[in-house]
This record gives structure tokens, sequence and C-alpha cells, in this order.
């Protein structure tokens, strides 16, 4: 690791301060900061740890019902919420889905929200790489890119976003609060990751000095009726391949409201609202070929994903059927309903 | 003549070392650490507990699992600067105040839960807190709850029985 210096924050405006300086950066859960600084993919000339603000390590109830969840609340204890299993079950449930019991206990909200790619060219610095150094290339077009994107990837790079936790926030239209040196700023969830476009450098909207000090989560609408469906090349502590986030408002047998999230597919999350609305009155089956057909419209491989096309049209369609029957699928129990 | 002695390059300006205070199962320290030690250099190279064992040092084969205030964590990802005052438990405090040994230490030898036991001082500690979390209710739970605890050598069924057995009791 690059020698740093070291800031331990007393509160929130003295974080903010210190976050500031060039070159600084906020350390939470540290699990894939502290490894990127192994790897020296980044070298930050100051670290600002987050640990002492006790304030951000909370769950509460929101005055509508919804959840707002600290950016210091970890994965372990964030899934493992009585209000976060019973108000949104959903992302308890992808959380228990990413990881291992050991990173989801160091591992924060806020740190998963801003964790990056791992493109094997990202984290090779031997290799040139427009995210890690922008204008040099990106050899994933050419290269192994089995795990890469197939869906609003641009010439510049074709790099996925890891999280599971955000493919849920994603679908639950969760909002992501920040503070920074201008202030307050509240940032849905559809808006915080970006596309690559030209700046693949770039992951999120967040602006260098700024923390995440919580996520809102919308009052609960669906019960039962979702699913994180996470399709993998191992069946446990893997990246997804493709993972479908869904929850359903049912009337008798046909769907009422619907809101779905992909990920493993790009560089965000990936949400279409005219695929939930396609999905409406609808029986599922006929609302996951719908939803699947515009999720995936414009949908383009590369020499070794292509297959991940046809993979999250079922994957989708599976999971759109386990969340109007009610039968989410199960982190531990790996059998596919 | 011109010098051909380059200008001396700015000595890198290092920050001090810091003290940090640490219980290290049951016997207090207080180390002068850097900023960039991690947990688990600090545990083998300064208190020279080399029980937990550094693997891939990337957080990904569990090797270094530890308990850090009741919580097991991949101690090769842990700043030991960001725990000051913090409680560990390591593979070498899971005996008894006897010197007997853990239950699950002793399962691991009855079911032959290891063969080079590299990663067995993490899959002990791993096991001890998932016993602990309650989420050892079956095999299938187990494997899942255990898939931060990598083994080269394949003992998996072996480690899963022999902590059922002790979940069980």
């Amino acid at each position: 690791m690059t020698p740093f210096a070291f800031d331990r924050a007393g509160d929130l405006p003295a974080a903010l301060r210190a976050g500031g300086a060039p070159g600084a950066r906020f350390l939470a859960g540290g699990t894939n900061l502290v490894d990127l600084m192994k790897y020296g993919v980044e070298a930050p000339r100051r670290l600002v740890d987050l640990g002492p603000l006790d304030g951000l390590r909370r769950v509460e109830e929101t005055p509508d019902g919804g959840l707002r969840i600290g950016a210091l609340v970890t994965n372990a204890d964030c899934a493992a919420h009585p209000l976060v299993m019973e108000r949104a079950p959903l992302l308890a449930s992808a959380i228990l889905h990413g990881a291992t019991p050991q990173l989801r206990n160091m591992a924060t909200t806020g740190g998963n929200l801003l964790q990056r790619t791992r493109c094997y060219y990202f984290y090779d610095t031997a290799t040139a790489c427009n995210k890690r150094a922008p204008g040099t290339g990106c050899p994933a077009r050419e290269g192994v890119n089995r795990i890469h994107a197939i869906l609003g990837h641009s010439e510049h790079c074709i790099a996925t976003h890891p999280s599971d936790m955000c493919v849920a926030l994603a679908a639950l239209e969760a909002v992501v609060e920040v503070e920074g040196p201008g202030g307050a700023r509240r940032i849905p969830m559809a808006d915080f990751h970006r596309l690559p476009d030209d700046a693949p450098e770039r992951d999120t909207t967040l602006a260098h000095g700024e923390v995440i000090t919580a996520v809102a989560i919308p009052p609960d609408r669906f019960g039962s009726h979702h699913t994180y469906l996470k399709l993998r090349d191992r069946l446990s502590y893997a990246f997804a391949l493709v993972s479908v986030a869904v929850g359903v408002g049912m009337e008798g047998t046909a769907i009422r409201e619907a809101r779905i999230a992909l990920g493993g597919v790009a560089h965000k999350p990936w949400r279409r609202e005219e695929a939930e609305a396609a999905m409406r009155g609808l029986a599922p089956e006929a609302a996951g070929e719908r939803a699947a057909a515009i999720l995936l419209e414009g949908a383009r491989g590369f020499s070794h994903n292509a297959f991940k096309i046809e993979l999250a049209r079922r994957a989708i369609g599976r999971a759109v059927r386990q969340a109007a029957s009610g039968t989410p699928q199960h982190h531990a129990n790996k059998v596919i309903l | 003549m011109p010098d051909a002695t380059p200008p001396a390059e700015p000595a890198l300006a290092l920050p001090p070392p810091l003290t940090l205070a640490l219980t290290v199962n049951g016997a207090r320290h207080a180390v002068e650490i850097r900023p960039w030690t991690t947990l688990l250099d600090l545990l083998r190279d300064r208190l020279h507990l080399t029980g937990t064992k550094k693997g891939c040092d990337q957080g990904q084969c569990g090797a270094c699992t530890v308990i850090l205030d009741g919580k097991r964590v991949n101690a090769c990802l842990v700043l030991a600067a960001t725990r000051p005052g913090s409680e560990v438990r390591t593979v070498e405090g899971l005996e008894g105040p006897d010197g007997a040994l853990h239950p699950l230490q002793a399962a691991f030898i009855e079911h032959d839960a290891f063969q080079c036991g590299y990663c067995t001082p993490g899959q002990l500690c791993s096991g001890v807190a998932l016993i602990g979390e309650g989420h050892a209710g079956s095999a299938e739970e187990i494997r899942e709850w255990m898939s931060g605890n990598i083994c080269r050598c394949g003992a998996y069924p072996h480690i899963v029985e022999a902590i059922r057995e002790v979940a069980g009791r």
C-alpha cells in the first residue's frame, strides 16, 4: 500500500472538512477500498475514517412508514434488522446473496453503494483501463469479458457494477442521502450510479468531498411478493452473471404494479420504467416476457458474454413468477423454483 | 563544469506512528502502528500470534478470519488504526481457561476436518462465530454461511460435519 495520512473523524463537519482535501478519501468498512489500495488501483493521500460517527449506524422508521438506513450500518446488521426484514425483505435477501459473512460484517451501506467494478482489467495495473487510467483504452472489449456488460456500455468501458444490494435498492426506489461542502442533497437511486459514456472513471454522481449519510427506503408495497434471483458461476460467494430484483403488487392472478431491476448486466442497476408499466394487468408469465423484451432492448454482448442476454431473459421470467407467487428465492437453499 | 548531481528528492513525509490499544484473547496491548498496518499484520508480526494465517491478503480466502468485537471478519482488510479499544479473539484464544480444546477444535480432530491445516484457524474462528450467530441449522445453511472460508484440500464435508455436531449439542 502507498503510505497515506490518516484521520479519525470526530464528527460529521470535521469529516467533511478533512474529506474535502485533494486526494482524500472516506473510509468506512474498507472491504473494497483497502483491497484496491493493496492492488495499487487506489492510492489516496489521506484516509478519513468515518468509524466514530455512531449517528450513521442506525436503522430508523420514517414518518411515512419507510426506513432510513444509516450509511455505516453494516450489510450484516442491515440484513438482520427486524425493520428491514419486515419492511424491505427484498433488500435483506439481496444483501445475503452477496459476499461472505465476514465481509458483510465489515461492509457498510454507504460503502456498498460506492464499491467498484470487479473487471479484471480494472484490477490489473499492468493493463490499460479507461476507468482506472482514463484514455488508455478498454482491453475487455476484445479480451476476457464473460462478466461484463450487455446493456448501457460504451466504446470506453464495458464494466458492470458488482453490487447485489444496489439492485434491490433500485427496485425499491431508494434515495441516497448525502452531505457535502455545499449542504445536503437527496439522490434517487436511478440517478446515483452513472453509465460509463466517455467518463468511465466516474462511477457515480457523488462529488469529491460529499459523504453518504443514509439510504431512505419508501414504505413497503409488495409484502412477500418479491424475489432476488442471482445466477453466478459458483453457488455462493461469486458476483452475479445476471441478477433480478423484483417486487409486484397482485390483483387476483394479475400484476397490478411492478418494480424490477437487473444486476450484473450494466454499469449500474438496470431499470426501465416502461417495462414496469407494460407489466400492469398481465398474468405473471406474460408480464415476465414483456418486461424482458423491454429491459433487454438494445442488449449487445461481446465474445464471451452474449449468453447473458438469453440468461437474463429467462431469469426475468423466473423471478417474476417467484415474486407473483410470493415465494422469494432463498439465499441458502439454492434450488430455484 | 555543470553540477551533475540531481536535486535531492523531497523526503517522503510519512505520518507519525500511532499508538493503538486493544485486547487480544483477554490480554491488553498497546502497540505502535502505522495507518496502513492491518489487523492481520499486527497480530502476526507485532504480537507474534501466528495462528491467524495470511492466505490471499485480499479478503477472498478467509484464512485470516478472527472475531473482532464479537463479529467474524477478514483481519487482512481491517486497518488496525480504525479499531482502537477493540477486543480480538484469534485461534489462540479459542481454548478454555484450563487449556482444553474448544469443542469445535475437538470436533475438527474427531471428524478429520482438515488436511494441510493452513485454512483451519480461519475455519475454526468462522465456525465458532457461525454457531453463535445461529446459522448452523442444516448442512445447507452451514455451507452457505461458511462460504467465506476456502479450503483448497477440499475438507468441506468434514468441516460441515464437525460444525453440525457442535451446533447440535
